[in-house]
Parts: structure tokens; C-alpha cells; sequence
């Protein structure tokens, strides 16, 4: 008889693999990924690709050489980093800022703390966010939409996204009724035919790829629940109060990198809490800041901001213990 | 909506492939190694020596300490030597080996076939049969059954609870005895209920067993107090913790037992090892034991006197050992893969289930991408990650915090992690550390 493997209990697993949870949202991101090339062309094509391969390249040289590890791009995680970070920036953003951005999601934000699992927070939104602060200029010029795949590629008309009307116009004291008509209907927030970076200006696209992923179980709801109330709460509340100050929560869900933030970004298990009470403080805290950014802070869009700074507080969070057998009260 | 546990657990695929064959009695060896220590606790003290004569029945092994099991011999023959042998559960321990010859019973054992339903002891001279007769907890864990039953002043018990779960994904002996032994079984369920004098008992039974719970269904509109409750299937549901919350909506709290929410918990299998003891007099000697896995040609469950050894029961199950890479003595989820199928069947043997080569070993372990799943299937409400890094720390006083010893080891975090983390495994050494400090502690 051949010699007979003996290992600890359980000798039989699930079929859930690491690389089943990132190729699930890597088919949630399609939608939105498919919408983009439709509203900004070959240039979102380009952006996405160079976006992807910088960001495996850099993960496998990083890995292999610096890690001197065996390289595991397959698994889908540096994919994920590439196309949310390719989301977060125009579809006119020049080949070398892409590579920068890349390398800094890659390399500072996942590989320095030593890879996959490791980081406190969210690469794609680490090199947006360098991104944003050292090439603002690149960062917030956003081609116009042209639907039927027919953007061109260089010299696009660029203007401001939707909430950047909104902020400049009730900056320089203008009235919310003539700053509303200066953007775009829901309609067309929803579909996706307004200004913005390339991946975030579909919140139907995005939402349905959030369904995907709670329906396939990859995500729960507790973040994205969570922060989709409390955004909804707070601006309605500030609404409420003065609806020619502050717009009203819809506009807010609809527009900027709400929808991403919300399904794609705070989601991500590996720089969100373990547990559910930390999970839902955690969306909260997203939610609250969020919109504390965008209605009184100098950017126009609090999102990457805000969850960066909630995963810092992750470590905190997880001090929250689940609920332990037996002490539940008693029936 | 059926009723289960309300923290964690997960569905492994049932595989049930021996659910059908009826259970057949397995043929006498050659020679029997039965081992003194059968049983959670201390071992029995061997009564017999080499060159002894014992009678089928006959007490062979004293179990002299509160916790601990009388063995009995489950053959007639020659004892050829007492001495250590390894045993299914990885161990060398004592054990009783006998050149087995034709039966020759003990007198007073009774051998008839006819059912035997009037109970005539006392509730004291129940405990003392059980207690004499070698009875253990059937389920697998095998803790003696009388102890159970010595219930300690100020304690109150109200319900008598009954785990015909079978949880464990492949096994069916506890389903395959409810089906045939249904009506013996249910007079030891009686027995019991007279022995902790409680008048309510509820039997647990997953509804992957519609015909068993409609058959004990029957069977129980004879006797007062006793409901059939149908179970969702969900491991680990055979957890007496778990199945105690899923029936009763209590909860053990932590480092206490059943008890203190005045509940005792057995086995179907133990209950019809109660009726054989207290109405016929017999000893634990056989079970039902099943032979699955996908090498095994034709899936089985044997009626098998303890002692037994594996390697019979494969031949007879047609099992395929060369396609084999792994033997487990019990269920996938909790079994322990064996070292050799020269090892005996004894009192906690379930069921011998064979894994084919490919699904033999670990998948590469990767990087924790901190899902929390583990977190979310845990039946105890641990954290599973955080365990495994401090097990592997291997530090005691932050693990005892983060209640390391409430793990019931019944895998469902492993079984769930999607980066393949053997995670139970570091919780073990946790666990062992933690233990041991706790222990020292209060010797001091």
C-alpha cells in the first residue's frame, strides 16, 4: 500500500478560492467599464489598459525581485487595483501619469507593506489620490462624454464634473435652481452622460455590479448599506434644512465616485473590518465624511478621502468582538 | 422555517452514499485487539492476562476512576497478549488482543430477537447498568454515559436532549440505526428519561432524513413527552451546543456544560446501546460503523463487534485502498486521518471514510486577504484569523483571552477560507498552550 497522507481535520474545503472572490468583482466592474468605452472612446481604452498591465508589471517585478517571491498576478488582486485605479482618473490623462499612478497604488500602497492581504489601504485609492495632489491640473480635467464609442481620443472639450459645477456655482453665490440647470438630469447621472473619471459616471452600471457582488456573496451589506444611509440621512438632513445651501441626497448618491466608493472601494475586504458592528461603524464613518468634504471642504469630491481615512481607523474597528456563543439572551 | 443554531456554521456537500444499504453484520476475525482505553478519560485497568480464557461479554477491562468506561470482550477465545498497539485515533495504548473462536456468551445476557418493552429497574439500577455494561457516548467523542446521568445536587434537569443530527458530511450509521433499530432505540430514549427522571425530550434530526424523521415520528406518538424535531442542515449541528440552541433556543455559556441549561444531550446510537444494556443485559460490544468515500466500490454500513479491524471492513466494502490517499476514522469534518488501517474498530469508530488521491492533500496556503469569513461561519462567534496568528505566537495569555478554548475544532473556518489557510491547525497549538496554562494555574 502507498503511504497514506495524514493531516489535521478538515480534510475536505469549499470551493471558494481567492482567485473566484477577485475575478467575481473583476465581472462586476464590466458594466462600468463597458459604459465608459461607450461615453469616452478609445482614450478610456487606453487609460484602462496601460492602467492594468503598469499595475501587473510592477506587482510581478516588485514581487519577484524585491520580494524575491513567487509572483501570483493571476490572482486577480493587482487586475482590481488597475482597473479601479484606470475608474478614478479622466480618459484623457496623459501614458506617464497612468505608470506614476500605478506604481504608487502597487508599490507604496500594497507591495511596501508586503503584499496582497497586508496593506491598511486601498492601493487604487492611495495612487489616485497621489495622483490628484501632484498632477491636479491632469486630475480634474474631464472630457466631455460622446456617446456610440465616437470620443476622440486626443484634444477632447474637457469642463467640470457635476459636483464641481455645484460647488464653484454656489461658491460664487449663485442660486441652487440656476446651478442645478447647469447639470446634467438624473437620467443621465444615472446612464452615465456627464463629465467625471472614466469609471464613475454610471451609477446605474456601478449599482448593478454591486447587486452582482452581494448576490454572489463576494460583498456583504453592511459597508455598503451602511454608508449609502448615513450619505442619504446626513445630506437630507442638511437638505432639509436649507435647500438652496445644500443640495439634495440624491444628486449626492448620483454624482462623483459615490457609487464606486460605495460597491467597489469601501468593500474592499482586505482594508475594511472583520466584523459586522465594525463594518457598519466603518460605512458610517465613510458616509459622514464624505459629505462633510464635499459640502464644506475645498475639494468637490470627499470620497477617496473619506475611505482612506476610515481604513486608518480599521485596526480600531477590529477591536469589536463578534458575537460569542452563549451570550446571547436567553429564550 | 425548520429550526437550527443561530451563530455561524456552513454546508459542506453531503455526500450521504451509503444512506440506502441496509446495515449488514460484519464476520468474526481472526484475531481482535480491544484496547482499554475506548473512552474520554481515564483508561480501564485490563482485568485479564496472556494465555486467559474470556467468554463472549465477559468484562475484560475495569473502568476504576469517575471518568472512565468498563471494556468488555466482544469475542470468545484466548487472550495471545496484553500490550500497547496503536490504536485509530493515532495513540498507542494498551489492548486486550484475543485469538478469536465460536461465540460462547456470558451468562445472563439475553439473546433473543423480540423487543423488550417494559421497564422494570429504578432510575438508581439504570445508571448502574449503564455503568456496568460499558456505555459510551456513540457520537465520537465517547464520554462514559453514566456520568452524565450522576446529575450533582442543585442541578436541575428538564429536558433529555437526543442528536440524530449526523451532521458529518458521508456518514450515515446514526441514520441507517434510526431506521432500523427505531423502536429499540426509542425504549432507551425511555430508559434514559427515566434514569435523569425527566418527562420532555426532544429528538433532533436533520431534514436530510425526511424518512427517518417519519418513521421515529410514528414510533413516538407511543410515548409520552418524547417530539421528533426536523432540523436545517447545517454543520456543525451535531455540536451538543449547537444542537441544544437549535432545539431550545439556549445557549451553553462558555466552560459550562449542558447541565447548567438543564439539558443532557446523547446519541441515537447510545440510546440503543442503553436499550441493549438495560433490557438484555448486553455490553457495549458492537456498533454500526460506515465504509464510504468515492474509492469505495460498494458504500456500506456494518453492524461490527469492536475489535475488529479496519482492514476487514474495507475488503468486505470493496474499497479500493491503492486509489486511496487518505483514511479517515470518521467524518471529513472532523475525523483523523489514519496512519495505517491496521487499527481496531472501537466504541467511537463512526465510520471509515476513503479519500481519492487528488482530494488527499492541502491546497497551497495564500496570503489571508481578511474576508472575515472564517469570522462569519464560526459556531461559537470566535475570530478564527486572529486565533490562528496568536496559536502560532503561541501566546497563551492573549488567546485565553480571545477565548481560544470555546473552539469546538469543528473546522467550519478552514473549510470556508478561500485562501486555504490551515487555520485549525495553528488553533490547536493555541489551544494546547492555553490549556496547559490554565491547568498549571489552578494547581498553584
Amino acid at each position: 500500500m502507498s503511504l497514506l497522507v495524514v493531516s489535521g481535520s478538515p480534510h475536505v474545503h469549499g470551493d471558494l478560492t481567492t482567485k473566484k472572490i477577485m475575478w467575481g468583482v473583476v465581472y462586476a466592474m464590466i458594466p462600468a467599464l463597458l459604459v465608459s468605452f461607450y461615453f469616452f472612446g478609445m482614450g478610456a481604452v487606453k487609460v484602462v489598459l496601460v492602467s492594468v498591465v503598469a499595475s501587473l508589471f510592477f506587482e510581478w517585478v516588485i514581487t519577484k525581485y524585491l520580494l524575491k517571491q513567487k509572483p501570483q498576478i493571476t490572482d486577480g488582486s493587482a487586475l482590481i487595483t488597475g482597473i479601479l485605479l484606470a475608474f478614478n482618473v479622466p480618459s484623457n490623462l496623459p501614458v506617464w501619469i497612468i505608470i506614476v499612478g500605478a506604481l504608487v497604488a502597487i508599490g507604496i500602497g500594497k507591495m511596501s507593506f508586503g503584499g496582497l492581504g497586508k496593506n491598511p489601504f486601498n492601493p487604487a485609492l492611495v495612487g489616485r489620490v497621489f495622483l490628484l495632489i501632484s498632477f491636479p491640473v491632469q486630475m480634474t480635467s474631464w472630457p466631455t462624454p460622446i456617446p456610440m464609442f465616437k470620443a476622440p481620443m486626443l484634444d477632447a472639450i474637457t469642463g467640470p464634473t457635476p459636483l464641481g459645477v455645484v460647488k464653484e456655482g454656489l461658491r460664487n453665490g449663485e442660486s441652487m435652481e440656476s446651478v442645478m440647470s447647469q447639470v446634467p438630469d438624473y437620467v443621465n447621472l444615472l446612464l452615465g452622460y456627464n463629465a467625471g473619471s472614466l469609471g464613475e459616471v454610471s451609477a446605474l452600471a456601478l449599482l448593478l455590479g454591486g447587486l452582482y457582488m452581494l448576490f454572489r456573496k463576494i460583498i456583504t451589506w453592511h459597508v455598503p448599506m451602511s454608508y449609502m444611509a448615513t450619505v442619504l440621512i446626513f445630506s437630507g438632513i442638511l437638505w432639509l434644512v436649507d435647500p438652496n445651501a445644500y443640495v439634495n441626497p440624491l444628486f449626492h448618491l448620483v454624482t462623483g465616485g459615490m457609487m464606486l466608493g460605495i460597491f467597489y472601494m469601501a468593500t474592499d475586504m482586505v482594508t475594511s473590518p472583520m466584523t459586522p458592528v465594525g463594518q457598519i461603524i466603518f460605512g458610517v464613518g465613510v458616509g459622514l465624511l464624505t459629505i462633510i468634504i464635499r459640502v464644506w471642504a475645498a475639494y468637490p469630491e470627499g470620497v477617496s478621502f473619506a475611505i482612506l481615512i476610515m481604513n486608518a481607523a480599521v485596526p480600531l474597528l477590529n477591536k469589536i468582538k463578534p458575537k460569542r456563543f452563549g451570550e446571547v439572551v436567553k429564550a | 422555517m425548520l429550526k437550527t443554531f443561530r451563530i455561524g456554521g456552513v454546508h459542506p456537500k453531503e455526500n450521504k452514499m451509503s444512506a440506502t444499504a441496509p446495515i449488514e453484520v460484519m464476520e468474526h476475525p481472526k484475531r481482535a485487539v480491544v484496547p482499554v482505553s475506548q473512552h474520554l478519560g481515564v483508561p480501564a485497568k485490563a482485568l485479564v492476562k496472556k494465555g486467559d480464557f474470556v467468554k463472549t461479554g465477559q468484562m475484560i477491562a475495569k473502568g476504576e476512576a469517575f471518568i472512565s468506561a468498563n471494556v468488555h470482550s466482544p469475542f470468545t477465545g484466548k487472550v495471545f497478549k496484553v500490550e500497547e498497539t496503536l490504536d485509530s485515533t493515532g495513540f498507542r495504548r494498551m489492548a486486550v488482543i484475543i485469538d478469536v473462536e465460536p461465540d460462547q456468551w456470558m451468562e445472563g445476557i439475553d439473546l433473543k430477537t423480540e423487543i423488550k418493552r417494559d421497564i422494570d429497574l429504578s432510575p438508581e439500577e439504570i445508571v448502574k447498568k449503564i455503568h456496568e455494561n460499558g456505555i459510551v457516548g456513540m457520537g465520537g467523542a465517547t464520554f462514559p454515559t453514566h456520568v452524565k446521568y450522576m446529575v450533582p445536587e442543585g442541578k436541575k434537569v428538564e429536558y433529555l436532549i437526543i442528536n440524530g443530527v449526523e451532521c458529518e458530511p458521508y456518514l450515515t450509521s446514526d441514520h441507517r440505526l434510526m431506521l432500523e433499530k427505531g423502536e429499540e432505540m426509542m425504549i432507551g430514549i425511555a430508559i434514559l428519561m427515566k434514569g435523569l427522571k425527566v418527562n420532555k425530550c426532544i429528538i433532533g434530526v436533520e431534514n436530510n432524513k425526511p424518512d427517518a424523521i417519519a418513521l421515529l415520528k410514528d414510533i413516538a406518538l407511543k410515548y409520552q413527552g418524547i417530539t421528533v424535531e426536523p432540523l436545517k442542515v447545517q454543520y456543525p449541528q451535531g455540536g451538543e451546543k449547537q444542537l441544544i440552541d437549535a432545539v431550545l433556543r439556549r445557549q451553553v455559556p462558555a466552560g459550562k456544560l449542558p447541565l447548567d441549561v438543564g439539558c443532557v444531550v446523547n446519541n441515537v446510537g447510545t440510546c440503543f446501546a442503553v436499550y441493549e444494556a438495560v433490557q438484555k443485559n448486553k455490553p457495549l460490544i458492537e456498533r454500526i460503523v460506515t465504509v464510504t468515500g468515492k474509492p469505495v466500490k460498494k458504500p456500506s454500513n456494518f453492524l461490527v463487534r469492536i475489535g475488529t479491524p479496519v482492514d476487514m471492513l474495507l475488503s468486505k466494502a470493496e474499497a479500493d485502498v491503492e486509489a486511496s490517499g487518505k483514511i479517515i476514522n470518521g467524518g471529513p469534518m472532523m475525523g483523523k486521518a489514519l496512519v495505517t488501517t491496521d487499527v481496531p474498530v472501537t466504541k467511537g469508530t463512526s465510520g471509515i471514510l476513503l479519500m481519492e488521491i487528488a482530494e488527499s492533500n492541502r491546497k497551497e496556503e495564500q496570503n489571508c486577504i481578511r474576508c472575515s469569513k472564517c469570522t462569519t461561519v464560526c459556531p461559537q462567534g470566535l475570530e478564527p484569523h486572529l486565533l490562528k496568528v496568536l496559536g502560532k505566537r503561541m501566546d497563551a495569555e492573549a488567546c485565553e483571552v480571545e477565548r481560544i478554548m470555546d473552539c469546538i475544532e469543528c473546522g467550519s473556518c478552514v473549510y470556508t477560507c478561500p485562501a486555504q489557510i490551515p487555520l485549525l491547525d495553528y488553533i490547536r497549538i493555541g489551544k494546547a498552550k492555553t490549556g496547559a496554562m490554565i491547568r498549571n494555574r489552578s494547581r498553584k
